[in-house]
């Protein structure tokens, strides 16, 4: 299919994605009218908080730099031609333990990194808020758990989450939208270990259908969810967030990528700098609201720099791009008696959060959650490639056992270290931007937490009966960044996104988050969009 | 040691499902286009294109397929000719076409220096042993000392080689892997089960892997 080279939100029509070959109708603002919002990115955050700023009568316009797909007629069930939904600008990585960037953590189209993520919406621990306080470690949050309850329960209700009837960690949280899942057999891998090893574990809060909703249809379990979801089921931004957006009057500008905050006299922003259709434009508005994540939030700052910015926008607190954090996302694999087959099915169907919620009998702070694999093949024959090193026939070899393959991985939480960081790197991309330069080392502690995990995941999945277990490494997810907090000499926004410096200049992704947790990020990101909006 | 391979599901032919509800029309044409087209030489010269189909003998050998093996070499050259990377660099790395030219030119290098003769013309063992020095790291001089080898060999060479080869149908019968599964995806999930339209899985003769 390829990605699509020119916009399609445009003539006051934008894709309908539930219809093949159909529009709805979508209201446009010119570049010259002067709207209340110009949102820079429509994932996780921008594209939910984009319905909740139209719904409340502002005038919205958001942007993304990449395409607005029709997952019904191009997504493939093919792991190779869906690696266009990764944002794979030139980027440089490095430090200790560098990240692997690209497909790894990234997105780009309507919807962000909700098009191919694997759909776990998961709520932080209610401690986590306050960890420096009440836990002895990171930093606080300038937001309640309490709040942020009455949130999370408007993004599952958005997303018609399907869930277990009760969640065993945490305070009571009622039902999920709708009934769970039927679970794969890997994911019955790790039930039947965290049975052996006397912990609880649950039918993972999965962001798709496990009944009809309108013109999406429930799961058929292809399995294909982590390169798009081409029925539906899964309830991507693009698919819910962006359609209301839109029917409640905002605009989203596809194809759009914004190279700089445009600043008036008055240390306000005037608007945004974006190149659509092969050329710069002006979009004017009273509001900008950077939500590119924890890379390009940070880069947008620091290249929007001026005369008395000369460090970049709102980097007075010198926080801009520090703070990064990753999860740590090691996992430890085996090969079973049984046959698997962990291709069908969403990727993680059971996980267990026992030791984000357990506080005894570790030497680290933090926590992890662990989930079953369900790697495509290309996917695990990279993994034993690069992580165990096989090549030649033993590769080939080894890869026929493919079936019969169960895996464990963590989601673990790493520390903020203002060390770690994106700054800009002399080298320039295609629109003549200077590119993004990231550092990234683990802490001591990081490597505790990650070391703990190995083994407890290793005795779980040899508990549940597998066989020949190797660990492979690697990280999940970006955070951090930009953080929010309630000292404007450590923190780059308020509580509300809003940055310090600049009071009509907002933050509303990944890059707020002052520390990780030990779940994944999209869940905390959405509800912090509502939050806001 | 003559090298054999053989798959537990040997009747099992993913593309027999090309007109079932297991296929939709945008992965046929995906796939289609990835086993008719198969891209001409744009980038590489013809000397390292030559090492590289040496080099990928022996990642990814295909005795199996003598005639008819899946192509890999024109699929790195045509991502190498668009100039597409995978949105990242390591920063002790040059770009994807400078890491690219310098491996297969250090791996060459490397064959002349040990054996005096070029990669291709060395018989396995020696082509193996060259290959395990650079994942061990425990090559000197020149590319090296501006390509990190461990790094090239993991994250350049063997993550492309694999990518391509495990993205093709054969690929996909011979570790009865499902394949194209939309719209129809799959009912049946529990261990030991299969859907009808899945590989079978009939015997495993993994000899001396132990697997058996």
């Amino acid at each position: 299919m390829g990605s699509p080279e020119r916009p399609r939100a445009r003539d006051g029509r934008a894709p309908n994605v539930f219809r093949r070959g159909e529009w709805v109708p979508m209201r446009q603002y010119d570049d010259d009218e002067e709207v209340d919002f110009a949102i820079v990115g429509t994932g996780a955050g921008g594209g939910t908080l984009a319905y909740k700023l139209a719904k409340a009568g502002f005038k919205v316009v958001a942007f993304d730099a990449g395409p607005y797909w029709r997952p019904l007629e191009e997504f493939a069930s093919d792991e190779e031609e869906q690696q266009t939904l990764y944002w794979t600008e030139p980027r440089i990585t490095g430090g200790q333990d560098p990240i692997q960037l690209g497909s790894n953590n990234s997105g780009r189209g309507v919807g962000g990194s909700t098009i191919h993520f694997t759909m776990l919406v998961l709520r932080f621990r209610p401690e986590w808020f306050r960890s420096r306080s009440l836990l002895g470690y990171g930093v606080d949050w300038p937001v309640s758990w309490k709040e942020m309850w009455r949130y999370y329960r408007e993004v599952e209700e958005m997303l018609q989450i399907s869930g277990p009837l009760s969640y065993p960690w945490g305070p009571r949280r009622g039902r999920y939208p709708r009934r769970p899942h039927e679970i794969n057999a890997a994911g019955l891998v790790l039930a039947r270990g965290c049975e052996q090893m006397g912990i609880s574990w649950v039918p993972t809060p999965l962001a798709t259908l496990s009944s009809r909703r309108g013109e999406a249809p429930p799961c058929v379990y292809r399995g294909f969810c982590a390169v798009g979801c081409s029925t539906n089921a899964k309830q991507s931004v693009l698919v819910t967030w962006i359609p209301r957006a839109i029917e409640e009057g905002a605009e989203i500008r596809d194809l759009a990528m914004v190279g700089r905050v445009e600043m008036g006299d008055g240390g306000r922003a005037t608007g945004v700098l974006y190149h659509r259709e092969g050329e710069w434009r002006r979009q004017r508005a009273r509001h900008v609201v950077l939500a590119g994540y924890s890379i390009e939030t940070p880069r947008l700052l620091l290249n929007s720099a001026t005369s008395r910015f000369p460090d970049g926008l709102a980097n007075g607190s010198g926080w801009v791009g520090r703070g990064l954090m990753v999860h740590s996302n090691n996992g430890v694999w085996g090969s079973m008696e049984e046959e698997i087959r962990s291709y069908k099915g969403p990727p993680v169907m059971a996980i267990t959060e026992h030791w984000n919620y357990t506080d005894t009998g570790k030497d680290f702070h933090g926590g992890y959650q662990f989930g079953s694999q369900g790697p495509l093949p290309q996917s695990w024959a990279t993994s034993l490639a690069a992580g165990r090193g096989l090549w030649g026939m033993e590769l080939r070899r080894e890869m026929t056992r493919y079936n019969h393959l169960a895996g464990l991985k963590m989601v673990g939480e790493v520390e903020p270290q203002a060390a770690n960081r994106v700054e800009l790197a002399d080298e320039r991309d295609q629109y003549g931007l200077r590119i993004p330069r990231v550092t990234f080392s683990y802490s001591e502690n990081d490597r505790r937490l990650i070391r703990h995990a190995e083994e407890f995941m290793r005795q779980t999945l040899e508990a549940a009966g597998g066989k020949e277990t190797w660990v492979e490494e690697g990280t999940a997810h970006l955070m951090g960044g930009c953080r929010m907090g309630e000292d404007p000499g450590e923190s780059v926004t308020d509580a509300d996104g809003r940055t310090w410096e600049i009071p009509n200049l907002w933050i509303c992704d990944g890059s707020l988050f002052p520390t990780g947790g030990g779940v994944n990020p999209s869940a905390t990101i959405m509800a912090l969009a509502c939050r806001t909006g | 040691m003559a090298e054999h391979f053989s798959t537990p599901y040997a009747d099992y032919d993913v593309l027999a499902k090309w007109d079932t509800p297991s296929w939709n029309e945008q992965t046929r044409e995906v796939v289609r286009k990835r086993l008719g087209e198969v891209p001409p030489r744009r980038f590489l010269e013809p000397d390292e294109w030559a090492t590289l189909e040496a080099i990928c003998a022996r990642v990814l050998p295909q005795p199996d397929r003598l005639t008819d093996p899946v192509p890999i070499v024109p699929f790195i050259d045509a991502q190498l000719h668009r100039g597409q990377g995978d949105g990242y660099r390591y920063e002790d790395m040059p770009d994807l076409r400078a890491s690219w030219r310098l491996g297969i030119g250090g791996i060459e290098r490397e064959a002349r220096r040990r054996h005096d003769m070029p990669f291709g013309e060395l018989d396995a063992p020696r082509q193996d042993s060259i290959l395990t020095a650079i994942q061990n790291g425990d090559v000197e001089g020149e590319p090296w000392d501006e390509l990190p080898p461990k790094r090239f060999f993991s994250s350049v060479l063997l993550k492309s080689v694999v990518g391509i080869y495990y993205a093709h149908p054969a690929a996909w019968n011979e570790i009865g892997f499902g394949g194209p599964a939309s719209p129809r995806g799959y009912v049946r999930l529990a261990a030991g089960q299969r859907d009808p339209w899945e590989a079978r899985e009939i015997a495993r003769v993994d000899e001396g892997t132990g697997h058996g």
